[in-house]
């Protein structure tokens, strides 16, 4: 019964393609999971926008969107409404075909992006051997999207947007990239699905989730901190910048565009918050060996979940960062803690099972931790200002 | 160490979000439409008429000056003066317009009424789907009674009351001063002023 409901999905899409001739099975197979994926994702979307700004209200001792429908459940469908039919302007200056082209070139990539990750058992859409790799290779499209909206856009801000915008998600790729390795590295893989059946054991009645160990809790920690950059997310929305540039890269965009806009920033942070998931969080694996008999769907969308919520905390609480801060928290602390978290699954590897490995591994990983964080203190060390020429 | 400040921050924020779910008191949201605050007493929106009696019309008290048309710096004030048959004026407006879509709710025309004929109403729920010919509004539902008045600022409209009914006092007693003169002081002439 169990395997059943676990496999409903994926029996239901066999039979489904089964219904039709042989030469059209793999188009079928593709359309099939093109519908799921932008069926579920942009479903997820709504339910978020709504979650966020509950949750955010919550935090900001509000009571948040209650006037649509029961406590507020139907905002999403009213945001919708509102976006599709409001008047769509294209400034009379602006670069009319990548105005058009930009807010399409974020969404298309982003659903793509979603068919490397295993949502469940035998529920990857795209099994690739260099999954990890595909992923980051389409991801990083994003940001040509971001730099066409600000640039076709002919506006100062738009263009001081992207301008942020470029020099953050340059910067952050790189620790995002570096602080997946030591997975890759542990796993012996850059497919999704190894990774995530490398994870799945119990010990006891524990999981082998990577995030358990010293190394793959620090890179859980430092991808999660780079996904959020790197979506834009605050505190790293300064792309964006409300108070100080309106709403950067996309300010001159309205109507639907500027909703897809909004859906490209969230659905890339689904995508990334999966991949964190995956590499670190056992993907579709249930948390307790005694948990297994609920679907791994289910798990996998219930830590999706538990990452949105976490994000939307995260949101709740950090104040946007200055672009001197971003970028030396980048370069002098996300940098090297990603490479000495190489070094760490390296003294992982190496060193023979048993109980020393721990401390040894959480000593590389913390040592450098506890002065690099000195260090960027240090620099910025608040003393009383004097005042030379008023009395 | 770094980080613990977010900890710490976000220990905050969990707090406050649970919070608000177990005790009401946290959540500083009115729930609009059901839940007002009271108005505060010199609380101002837009500018009305006032009249005296139960007669809207005859009650005004605004003699069509036209002094708050000057002085309203967006001159968002249309009077027309009344006439009679032979061009008379009337000490009437025929019309009073204000285009609520402009004023900026300066309360200047109040200032400088001569007659106390014009107050600032607390009205703010004013939005309507003409944005042209709704927000225009003409004398007869600009005039509200004294009693509205009394209501909104009740400590405003008691001194207005009490200085206009000394003011009409100071007048009937001139008026009766004239009607006898010989019982009236004669007229004080003015003292030279001292050479300095
Ligand atoms: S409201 Fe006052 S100032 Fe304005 S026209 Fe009437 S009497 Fe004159
Ligand atoms: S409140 Fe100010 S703007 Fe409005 S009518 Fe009076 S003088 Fe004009």
């Amino acid at each position: 019964m169990a395997t059943t409901i676990d496999q409903v999905f994926v029996n239901l899409k066999l039979w489904a393609v089964g219904l039709f001739p042989a030469a059209w099975q793999p188009l079928v197979s593709a359309l099939l999971s093109i519908i799921a994926i932008i069926g579920v994702f942009a479903t997820l979307f709504a339910i978020t926008t709504i979650l966020e700004r509950k949750g955010l209200g919550r935090i900001q001792n509000r009571y948040g969107p209650n006037r649509v429908g029961p406590c507020g459940i139907l905002q999403p469908m009213a945001d919708g409404i509102k976006a599709i039919i409001k008047e769509d302007v294209v400034p009379r200056s602006a670069d009319k075909l990548v105005h058009f082209l930009a807010p399409v070139v974020l969404v298309a990539p982003v659903f793509l992006v979603y068919s490397v990750l295993p949502v469940g058992r035998n529920m990857t859409p795209l099994d690739l051997d260099a999954g990890v790799l595909f992923f980051f290779a389409i991801g990083a499209t994003t940001e040509l999207a971001v730099f066409m909206a600000g640039w076709a856009s002919h506006n100062k801000y738009s263009l001081l947007g992207a301008m942020r915008a470029i020099a953050q998600m340059i910067s952050y790729e790189v620790p995002l990239l570096l602080s997946t390795v030591p997975v890759i590295m542990a796993v012996g893989s850059l497919s999704t699905v190894r990774i995530v059946a490398a994870q799945t054991g119990y010990v006891g009645w524990l999981p082998r989730w990577f995030v358990f160990t010293p190394w793959g809790l620090a890179g859980f920690i430092l991808f999660v901190i780079a996904a959020t950059a790197e979506s834009n997310r605050s505190p790293f929305d300064l792309p964006e910048g409300e108070s100080e540039i309106i709403a950067g890269y996309f300010i001159e965009y309205s109507g639907f565009k500027f909703a897809l806009f909004f859906l490209g920033e969230y659905l890339g942070l689904f995508a990334v918050s999966g991949l964190a998931i995956t590499l670190f969080l056992g993907g579709w694996s249930a948390p307790l060996s005694f948990l297994t008999w609920i679907p791994s769907w289910v798990w996998f969308f219930a830590k999706l979940l538990a990452m949105i919520g976490a994000f939307i905390w995260v949101r709740g609480t950090v104040p946007r960062l200055r672009m001197d801060q971003l970028m030396n928290f980048a370069w002098k602390f996300m940098l090297p803690m990603a490479l000495i978290n190489i070094l760490a699954v390296a003294v992982w590897r190496y060193l023979p099972a048993g109980f020393w490995r721990w401390p040894a591994c959480a000593g590389v990983v913390w040592l450098p931790y506890l002065a690099l964080g000195r260090g960027l203190a240090g620099s910025k060390r608040v003393t009383k200002r004097v005042y030379r020429y008023a009395a | 160490m770094l980080g613990e400040g977010i900890l710490k921050g976000m220990v905050e924020t969990a707090r406050n979000f649970f919070g608000s779910y177990r005790s009401r008191e946290r959540l500083v949201t009115v729930q609009y439409p059901e839940e007002r605050l009271p108005m505060k007493e010199n609380a101002r929106n837009f500018p009305f008429l006032v009249y005296d009696g139960v007669d809207a019309e005859k009650g005004l008290r605004c003699v069509a000056c036209k002094i708050c048309e000057k002085e309203c710096p967006p001159q968002c004030i249309y009077i027309i003066l009344e006439r009679d048959e032979k061009g008379k004026p009337q000490k009437h407006p025929k019309v009073f317009d204000i285009d609520l879509s402009v004023c900026m709710s300066c309360q200047i025309c109040v200032e400088v009424c001569p007659f106390d004929a014009i107050k600032m109403d607390t009205e703010f729920e004013l939005s309507c789907a003409d944005r042209f010919g709704g927000l225009l509004v003409h004398k007869p539902q600009l005039a509200k009674s004294n009693e509205y008045y009394h209501q909104l600022h009740p400590a405003d409209a008691e001194e207005v009351d009490a200085r206009l009914a000394a003011e009409k006092a100071k007048a009937e007693a001139k008026a009766k001063a004239a009607v006898a003169p010989s019982t009236a002081k004669p007229p004080s002439v003015p003292r030279p002023t001292p050479a300095k």
